[in-house]
């Protein structure tokens, strides 16, 4: 009697709801009374699927979702905690990647949150992102560019760490000498974003 | 360690948020319950201590806006007015729904007891740590609870 009554309490509240509404519910009120410190969505594109996240700032992360285990576990940490996903805030990233994927996009305009890099890597990261599409420069001299000319293998490991990559553009840091160095998503990917900046397909 | 990401603690989550809810305010209310938990939860989020167990922790809010809930449902004002028939005889429980209708009718604390035992299968010091008493008050609140309902399941 007691196993059958326990049984039909279970049964009883079996009733799954729907998950991806109450999602947007909160992510909704999250929005509008000011608790959503990071926005994500995940974005197709030529080189796999990107996950975005942004803060009220701007654009905080990029990443290659294959590669990394667990991109939004490294905003938790390096962010806020309060990270939900809500498509809205990336629809300007979203707009900009179509057009630089399709070849009609040179600059991005969509800010940049640089708040979790600090110093020196910032300074990199910063003088990085002003490198012109289509051209590329060295370690040393984005070292320089940051105020330390010797310290190329220290831009090195800011430009691996880069939280943004392809709106900061570190696929266009090469060695001296012109082969590729290191890149955070892989060569293959380095290479086809060169390509696609000397207009090759 | 920061706790995980929150869209990956509502994930783990929201499945047992929602069927302790439909336990204890029921399916119309459960929604609106649910959304307010996680925004409570997304409130205090950050400020969560290193180790919590954060099952416990948000059931404990679920339980919290569930009370809440039903005071307001208290307050609201009855469409018709009934002379009061006093404490009415038990009717059948029938079906699933009219189980948890059943369910609903018991003191807080056996409510909550039955719902988190049965409705999210949690082990008792599990529903202890969420009712924030010990594992034996909890057992013995569903166990109460159960035996009530027995009195009213017509089995079916």
């Amino acid at each position: 009697m007691d196993r059958d009554l326990e049984r039909a309490l279970r049964e009883a509240a079996a009733s799954p709801g729907d998950p991806d509404a109450l999602r947007a519910a909160v992510a909704g009120r999250a929005e509008r009374e000011g608790l959503l410190d990071v926005a994500y969505d995940e974005l197709d594109s030529p080189l796999g699927t990107l996950v975005a996240a942004a803060t009220p700032r701007g654009l905080v992360m990029l990443a290659y979702a294959e590669d990394d285990d667990d991109p939004l576990a490294l905003v938790a940490r390096r962010v806020s905690p309060r990270v939900l996903r809500a498509p809205g805030r990336l629809d300007p990233v979203r707009r900009e990647l179509d057009a630089y994927f399709a070849g009609r996009l040179r600059r991005f305009e969509t800010p940049v949150d640089w708040t979790p890099v600090r110093g020196f890597a910032r300074r990199v990261l910063q003088r990085t992102a002003a490198i012109p599409f289509g051209r590329t420069a060295t370690y040393a001299e984005v070292a320089a560019a940051a105020g330390s000319p010797r310290a190329h293998r220290a831009a090195g490991n800011a430009l691996g760490a880069n939280l943004i990559p392809i709106v900061v553009p570190c696929h266009r840091v090469l060695r001296s000498g012109g082969s590729l160095g290191g890149y955070t998503g892989g060569l293959d990917r380095k290479r086809l974003l060169l390509a696609l900046e000397r207009g090759e397909d | 360690m920061a706790p995980p990401p929150f869209s990956t603690f509502l994930d783990a989550h929201a499945g047992e948020v929602r069927r302790f809810l439909v336990a204890t305010v029921g399916p119309q209310e459960a929604d609106d319950c649910a959304q307010e938990t996680f925004i409570a939860a997304l409130r205090a989020y950050p400020g969560l201590r290193d180790g919590s167990d954060l099952r416990a922790w948000v059931l404990t809010i679920a339980r919290r806006k569930a009370i809440d809930a039903a005071r307001a449902a208290a307050r609201r004002p009855v469409p018709v007015a009934e002379p009061d028939p006093g404490p009415a005889p038990p009717a059948p429980a029938v079906g699933g729904a009219g189980l948890w209708r059943a369910v609903r009718g018991l003191p807080p604390r056996q409510r909550a007891a039955v719902a988190l035992r049965y409705a999210c299968d949690l082990t008792y010091a599990d529903v202890g740590r969420a009712m924030g008493c010990s594992e034996e008050a909890a057992r013995r609140s569903a166990f109460e609870g159960v035996r009530r309902l027995r009195e009213v399941w017509d089995g079916s």
